[in-house]
Parts: C-alpha cells; structure tokens; sequence
C-alpha cells in the first residue's frame, strides 16, 4: 500500500560511503537479546574447547585472561542494519586459544551461557579474524553486551558474535546455530548481504 | 461485536486520522477512520507502520483504547523521550493525514462481557489504555460485572482519562478506580497493601488484567500470586518502551 | 533490554494464520508446561520473535521475518491446540 508519512524521518541514519549494503551507522550501542542477561560471577566463568573427538581443554577466568591479549579497533554490522565504526575491544585472538587443540574440523559451534549458539567455519576463527573479547572501549565488558566475555567476528553479522561465551565444539560437519535454525543465513557475510536462509 | 476478525490472513490498512484529544502533557489520543474494520474486543491492540519518503519504516504496537462503536477507532499514544514514532504520532500527525495499521490482533489479553468474574485491573502508567477499553466496554454494554481499577501513575497531572473515570465511577455502579502516584509525595508504588485494600480477594476468583512496564508488570504480577491469586486468571501485557 | 508477552507477536501471526495464534495453548517440549501463546515472554524482538515458556524459560516458538519469507520454528512446542472458529 505503502502510505508515505511526510516529515516521519524515524531514527536518524547515515548512509555513509563504505558501509556493507543495505547498513545505516550508528553511534550509540543497541542491544538485542534472545533472551535474559546471564549474570555470571567471575570465579563460575570458564571456557571449553572440545574437539570433534572429544578432547577438552578448559580455562577458568584467571587462565583466561592470562593468555596473550590484543587490543583490536573494527567495525561492526548488525544484521538489524546498523553498522558502528571504530569499535575497541580487547581480546584473547582464537588463534591463541586454539594453538595447541589437535584438530582437523572444518566447523565449530560457539556456545554461551543461557544455551545461545551460532555456528562459524574453522577458518573464519583463525589467522587474527576472531577474538574472545572482555573489554570494550577500555573498560571491562558490560553484562547486556555480552560481559565477562564475548566472541568477536567483526567480517560477519554480529549474532556469530556470540554474547556470554563459555565454549567452542570443533564439528566435522556444519550445523546451524540458534538464528541459524530459525531462518538466519549459515554464513553471514555482511558484504554479500547473506541476512537469511538463501540470501 | 462479538466478530473480533473476518475469516483470512489479516493485512495492512489505510487508517485516517479523523479526531484527537490531548490526554495528558505526554499523551494524545488519535480517532481513526479505518475503512471496513471488522470490529474489535477490549484488550486488542493494532500494529502502526510509518514509513519515510526515503522508504525506511518502523513498526509499533499500540492498544486501542476505545469500545467499538461502528465507527472509529481510538489509540492513546505515550509520548517516549527519545523515541523515533510517538513523537511523530503526537506532535506532527494532523487531522487528514493517514498511516498503515494492522489490526485488531491479540485474542488473549482480551476482555469479553459474557465474562462473568469480578475483574481486577491493575495498570501501570501508559498501561492504562487497554484497560480502559474494557472499562468503556463494560460501560457500552451496562455489564454488571464488579470492576476495580488500580492505577499507578507519576502525578495526577499524567493519569489518563482522568474525568471520564470519575464520571463514570459515579454513573456505573460497580466500578472502583484507585490511584497510585508514584512521584507524588508520599511516593507509593503498587504493593501488597494496596492490592489487599483495593483489589479482590483471591477468594472472589477475578480475572486479572495486568498493563504497564515490564518491571510494574512483574512486580504486581508476583504480588497478585502471592496474595494467593490463579496464575491462569492473571493476564499480562509488558509494555516495551521502546516506541 | 526487556521482554515482552506473547501478545505483541500476534499482528506478524495473524499475516500468516486465519486464526489468532496467540490465543492458542502451547505445551513447552521442555519441561511440559501449558499456556496461552500469549503468555510466552517474548525476546529478540529486532531479529525476531523467540518466545521463551515462563516456567523454564526454553524457547518454545520463533518467528524470522524476512522480506519476502516468514520462517516459524516450533520445535521447542510438543503441541500446538488452536480454536476451530475465530476468536
């Protein structure tokens, strides 16, 4: 039918040059949930890599945070269509926690606290294009954006970047994730627009 | 009226704006026009899509705040600081202008005169306005149901619909209205005594309608389950308050 | 972020179904629970419905709306009742 409201401008967005398509910038942090925030005490945290064979490897926080870190500066898309440039974070790069995993999977599923789930190829987590992120903007990660710990993997959509993080299952064979098995695109490349199933 | 929807998938329609009234400093109800509505149950609430010339669009949900009458339809819109539609739906919306609405929908937090229960409604801020549908519905329908309305509110300066309550305490035996301020010294909030002294008893078996923020809603709905009230005869509807 | 009831899902539901979904009872595949669609809570509400059984929070049901498709995801729903006849 498609009634145009004259003088509805609606959030204000910028269509900057640059920007994957489709995408607005923004300049604030919008937070999406599939459900509660997760509380979750520093001496419960940990995080587990199990392999395709059923090998385990785990860190409890002060493990964790012990490891190499990076400070990162990228942007971000949101499958909702905001992009947010310039973002810092800092973060323990998946090539560190997965240096000394016996592997030959080509899939992994990141898991969370609350039962989230996205699925990510092996070799988009590898060669510094992923991180396991605990401080945003220089302070620690804030409970609604995903704190004590979030993946980070700014070249696709932000859902693979898992909030509340506590695991990784290295998979032979790719399997969707929780937006994954509800319409959303296996991938999710912002560049190639792959929003949903098919795209 | 009983005919809350034609058979078939529902679709977007044209809506014209044919009345308004300012309810409060933050409020405004807007009297639609809405070619071949179906007619609708208090409790309902339609979908509001605005779109740009540039063809961005946001959608809102807003409770329709009148009893059918066969002709319009009225929404009370809550003005939210910082938000991208209800500044526009209270401030640049004219008489004449249209917008997308879809409706009505939602066949749960509804209220329906053969209901015979006592009804217990308790409404927190803008959460007033499905609740006053069923008020208005009960009113058209001169239903005896006993009915008690809790209304938690900042100042009576923001209560919605404030005369039209008074009037029609005074002329429809059986209503009860209650107000809550909460920035009003001495600030209240809605509590366990209040709903023990302006509620039912669980004993009466009321059908409770609960309306207003998320947090508001959580909170009266605990107390209304701890007072010993059938979850099942409480309905809820959260507010987002991202409009 | 807050939630929302299974109510706000019902103008989306009502474009695909002849009947009010969200007036329909649910049993939660999870931990057997039975309600109104209406009572779920609701989350995610920009990327899409997840309406989550009040009683252990699972997921019951989730609707992704894209541009030209709806994907409607039941498997956290044993069972679906739904009225015959409209409201």
């Amino acid at each position: 039918m498609g009634i145009i409201s004259r003088g509805f401008g609606g959030r204000r967005r910028e269509s900057v040059p640059g920007l994957p398509p489709g995408q607005y910038l923004t300049h604030d942090f919008p937070v999406l949930s599939a459900g509660p925030t997760p509380r979750i005490p520093l001496d419960r945290w940990s995080f587990t890599v199990a392999t395709e064979t059923g090998e385990k490897k785990k860190w409890n926080w002060q493990e964790f945070t012990a490891l190499e870190s990076e400070d990162v500066t990228v942007d971000i898309h949101c499958v909702t269509k905001w992009s947010k440039l310039g973002t810092t974070w800092r973060g323990v790069a998946l090539d560190t926690l997965l240096a000394d995993v016996e592997t030959a999977a080509d899939y992994t599923m990141v898991h969370s606290f609350g039962g989230y789930t996205t699925n990510v190829p092996m070799e988009d987590l590898l060669d510094g294009k992923a991180w396991i992120a605990y401080k945003f903007d220089g302070e620690d990660l804030e409970p609604e954006h995903g704190g004590p710990a979030r993946m980070l993997i700014p070249h696709l959509y932000f859902w693979k970047s898992a909030k509340w993080v506590n695991g990784l299952t290295l998979m032979n064979d790719d399997e969707p994730g929780f937006w994954e098995a509800a319409g959303y695109h296996m991938y999710g490349d912002p560049w190639l627009e792959q929003r949903y199933q098919g795209d | 009226m009983a005919r809350a929807a034609l058979p078939g998938r529902l679709t977007w329609r044209a809506a014209t704006l044919v009345g308004e009234r300012r309810e409060t400093p933050s409020a405004r109800t807007l009297v639609l026009d809405v070619p071949d509505w179906p007619g609708h149950l208090a409790g309902q609430h339609v979908d509001v899509r605005l779109t740009a010339p540039d063809g961005y669009s946001a959608q809102r949900s807003y409770s329709i705040a009148s009893a059918w009458d066969d002709k319009t339809v009225e929404l009370t819109i809550q003005r939210v600081e910082d938000g991208e539609v209800s500044p526009y739906l209270i401030d640049d919306l004219q008489v004449g202008d249209q917008l997308e609405l879809r409706g009505p929908v939602g066949g749960w937090f509804v209220w329906r005169e053969k209901q015979t229960a006592p009804v217990l409604l308790l409404a927190g801020g803008s959460g007033v306005v499905p609740l006053m549908a069923m008020i208005r519905a009960r009113g058209t329908a001169k239903g005896k149901q006993p009915f008690r309305l809790i209304y938690s509110v900042r100042t009576p300066e923001d209560a919605c619909y404030a005369q039209e309550l008074s009037r029609r305490v005074r002329d429809e035996p059986g209503l009860d209205v209650h107000f809550v301020y909460t920035r009003v010294s001495p600030r209240k909030r809605i509590d366990v005594a209040t709903i023990n002294s302006y509620g039912w008893p669980a004993d009466f078996t009321p059908d409770c309608y609960v309306c207003g923020p998320t947090t508001f809603v959580e909170a009266a709905a605990d107390i209304l389950v701890a007072l010993g009230h059938d979850p099942k005869r409480i309905r809820t509807e959260r507010f987002g308050g991202t409009s | 972020m807050n939630p929302l009831d299974g109510n706000a899902m019902a103008g989306d539901l009502r474009e695909l179904f002849t009947v009010d979904v969200t007036a329909a009872h649910y049993t939660c595949a999870g931990c057997g629970h039975a309600d109104a669609v209406g009572a779920l809570i609701l989350w995610g509400q920009e990327m899409g419905h997840v309406g989550r059984c009040p009683t252990c929070e699972d997921v019951v049901l989730r609707v992704v709306t894209a541009p030209d498709r709806v994907f409607l995801d039941l498997r956290g729903s044993v069972r679906l009742e739904l009225p015959r006849t409209g409201s």
